[in-house]
């Protein structure tokens, strides 16, 4: 195994915030916030036996998601991953409805037909997280290519990771929006390890922004820990695509604080390297920037509590009718 | 009443489908200036410009995936793949994305889209350009799926299938498009899930589709000289799949033979024979059996190619085996 980069994309300072409000920073965190502790509750209740089936964390890379829907507008549209909680979260959801979902009851988003791989939210326009790694791309293109039909003054922020990079549609997405400058903003959330194999050992050329050019469009690489990084590179990629400028391609690094899924351990990962980025806890690089520290406690409590009602909610709530489920199976 | 070519009517279709609701628009592989390999989307981008009649790079995958995603943001596209060999290319989006969306978002989210494309043997394209994949698309739950053999169900199906909310797989076949056919000059829609019967027989039913309708019908001719009296039920919509009418029939003759031009191993038939015996066994006078292409690809070879594929002569032998 050669790796052509070790360790190159980790801890690199501190950044600062220029043109960011307050309130665009209290809004990023209580995003972040309530990722996180989500993340960490449904790891809860999954070994406690209420969630079966796959859970993605998200934890370590809450800051892309908070920093780039912090960026768009309610009536923008996002494309989510396996990985997606936290982009679902950061777009609007209702908490109580998403641990509903993941709990499979029929008061979730999706009826308990979806579960934590394909929470969709059509209120908050949030076209839905994704089980095959990379569909989303051309699924989201194509939502541009709607909303350009349709003239409305949209965007569209499709998230997806490196692994889905080396999807035959990623390239051929981004040559799509580039030739039809569709307003979409492809977010490459880099966490550097498809499931197990590290982007050093799965591409050719590991600057991942570069294949933007590659294409015609812009490619800007952000440090995916800083929200506010990525909040200004989405608000400009988000500006550029309303002024019918087309799409850009935005490289987030990042990465993740544990294995793939619940279930898996990540012992595979470089421990001095995850230190290195842990120590870079997103969390703490947005708190560091926001003045208010009384503000945050609230969030945090109110984040805690609005959690502990919506757990308490799914709990509560009914498992489908199989009934009800048998009778809705269409003839075709 | 007009005379007019398959290709032709659903020519027609797509103007007035684009006329009458301006979040229609159709992507695919030269048919803009083109007016596409076989001239159905001819004259489609004069009136209706390169923004709603769109020549898409080479990239199946990612422009069938492109109509899953204009859909669910409430536009009605219709995509044009080529010839049905290359729905390979693009079947994530099909069978992942489009036929599970409203399913998987618990009914929040719908994806109208429509996938045109044609299929079929018969003109020397070989083993990559004569499939006939409907088989692909019968077995996924979520795709509605369409062959209409004449002009009239090509032009009333086209209607149906864009005015309706499910994907919808809409399989031509190459050698229906120079065939000509009544066809009304006011509009009207023919409902997806309806068999036609074609012809009214009392011996035997043919359940067939698509280009072997015309076969069956030219058999059926031949068999009246000798005596036998054949009904012919043209499915149109292989999904939802019209099993009263199919039954209807089965009862009615007690013998049935399914004809399709696609493999027989895996294809449509067998599940509708078993469907045929699971409901009406006991009004059947012997076992359905079906007349269906070879297990092979399709060779290049003129003589080779034609033995692939049920002839008229094929499907009156089956019949007069079982009368």
């Amino acid at each position: 195994m050669t790796k052509k980069s070790p360790k190159k994309n980790a801890a690199k300072g501190k950044v600062s915030s220029p043109g960011v409000s307050e309130k665009i920073l209290l809004k990023m965190y209580r995003s972040a916030y309530a990722t996180r502790q989500f993340e960490l509750k449904c790891m809860d209740l999954y070994r406690q036996g209420f969630i079966r089936g796959y859970l993605h964390p998200y934890l370590g890379e809450e800051a892309i998601a908070a920093g780039a829907c912090a960026a768009i507008r309610p009536e923008d549209f996002i494309v989510s991953t396996h990985r997606g909680h936290g982009h679902c979260i950061s777009k609007g959801a209702d908490l109580k409805l998403m641990v509903s979902e993941i709990m499979g009851r029929a008061t979730g988003y999706c009826k308990g037909r979806g579960g934590s791989m394909h929470i969709s939210s059509k209120e908050d326009n949030n076209l839905g997280a994704n089980g095959i790694v990379g569909a989303g791309i051309p699924i989201g293109t194509g939502a541009a290519m709607g909303i350009k039909v349709k003239k409305s003054k949209q965007v569209v922020l499709v998230f997806f990771s490196d692994g889905a990079a080396n999807q035959g549609v990623f390239g051929e997405s981004l040559n799509f929006a580039a030739a039809f400058e569709l307003p979409v903003i492809y977010m490459l959330e880099n966490n550097h390890y498809a499931v197990s194999t590290p982007v050093e050992c799965s591409f050719g050329n590991c600057d991942l922004a570069c294949k933007g050019p590659a294409y015609g469009m812009p490619g800007v690489c952000v440090d995916g820990n800083d929200a506010v990084e990525v909040y200004l590179a989405t608000k400009s990629a988000a500006e550029r695509a309303l002024n019918g400028e087309g799409p850009t391609l935005i490289e987030a690094k990042t990465y993740r604080h544990g294995g793939h899924h619940i279930n898996d351990p990540g012992l595979y990962m470089d421990q001095e390297v995850l230190a290195e980025w842990k120590a870079r806890d997103p969390l703490d690089i947005l708190r560091s920037k926001i003045k208010g520290k009384k503000k945050i406690q609230e969030i945090e409590a109110h984040v805690e509590s609005e959690l502990e009602e919506a757990i308490e909610f799914a709990k509560d709530s009914p498992q489908p009718s199989v009934d009800e489920f048998l009778d809705s199976i269409p003839n075709y | 009443m007009a005379e007019m070519m398959y290709r032709e009517a659903l020519n027609r279709a797509l103007f007035e489908e684009m006329r009458r609701d301006p979040s229609v628009f159709i992507m695919g592989e030269n048919i803009g200036e083109r007016g596409g390999s076989y001239k159905v989307t001819e004259g489609l981008i004069k009136e209706f410009g390169p923004e709603r009649v769109i020549d898409t790079p080479l990239a199946e995958a990612t422009f069938t995936n492109a109509a899953v995603g204009a859909a669910l943001v409430g536009t009605r596209p219709i995509v044009e793949i080529l010839f049905v060999d290359f729905t390979t290319l693009p079947m994530d989006a099909l069978v992942n994305q489009a036929a599970k969306y409203k399913f998987m978002s618990g009914g929040q989210g719908q994806v109208p889209m429509v996938l045109r494309t044609q299929g079929g043997a018969g003109n020397g394209l070989a083993a990559q350009h004569s499939q006939s994949l409907e088989a692909l698309f019968y077995h996924i739950p979520g795709l509605k799926l369409v062959m209409p053999s004449t002009p009239y169900d090509a032009y009333g199906l086209l209607l149906s299938a864009i005015r309706d909310d499910a994907p919808t797989i809409f399989i031509e076949h190459k050698l229906l498009y120079m065939t000509k056919g009544e066809v009304p000059e006011e509009e009207y829609v023919v409902p997806m899930g309806e068999a036609d019967v074609k012809r009214e027989g009392e011996d035997v039913t043919l359940v067939t589709y698509s280009y072997m309708t015309l076969k069956c019908l030219e058999a059926a001719e031949l068999l009246e000289k000798e005596g036998i009296s054949v009904e012919v039920v043209d499915l149109r919509t292989l999904k939802p799949l019209d099993e009263e009418t199919i039954l209807e029939s089965a009862r009615k003759t007690g013998r049935v033979i399914i004809v399709h031009e696609a493999c027989k191993r895996g294809g449509i038939g067998g599940d509708i024979a078993a469907m045929i015996m699971e409901n009406a066994y006991d009004d059947l006078d012997g076992p359905v059996s079906r007349v269906c292409g070879l297990d092979t690809p399709v060779p290049y070879n003129l003589e080779l190619e034609k033995v692939c594929v049920p002839t008229v002569e094929d499907i009156a032998e089956a019949v007069i085996k079982i009368t």
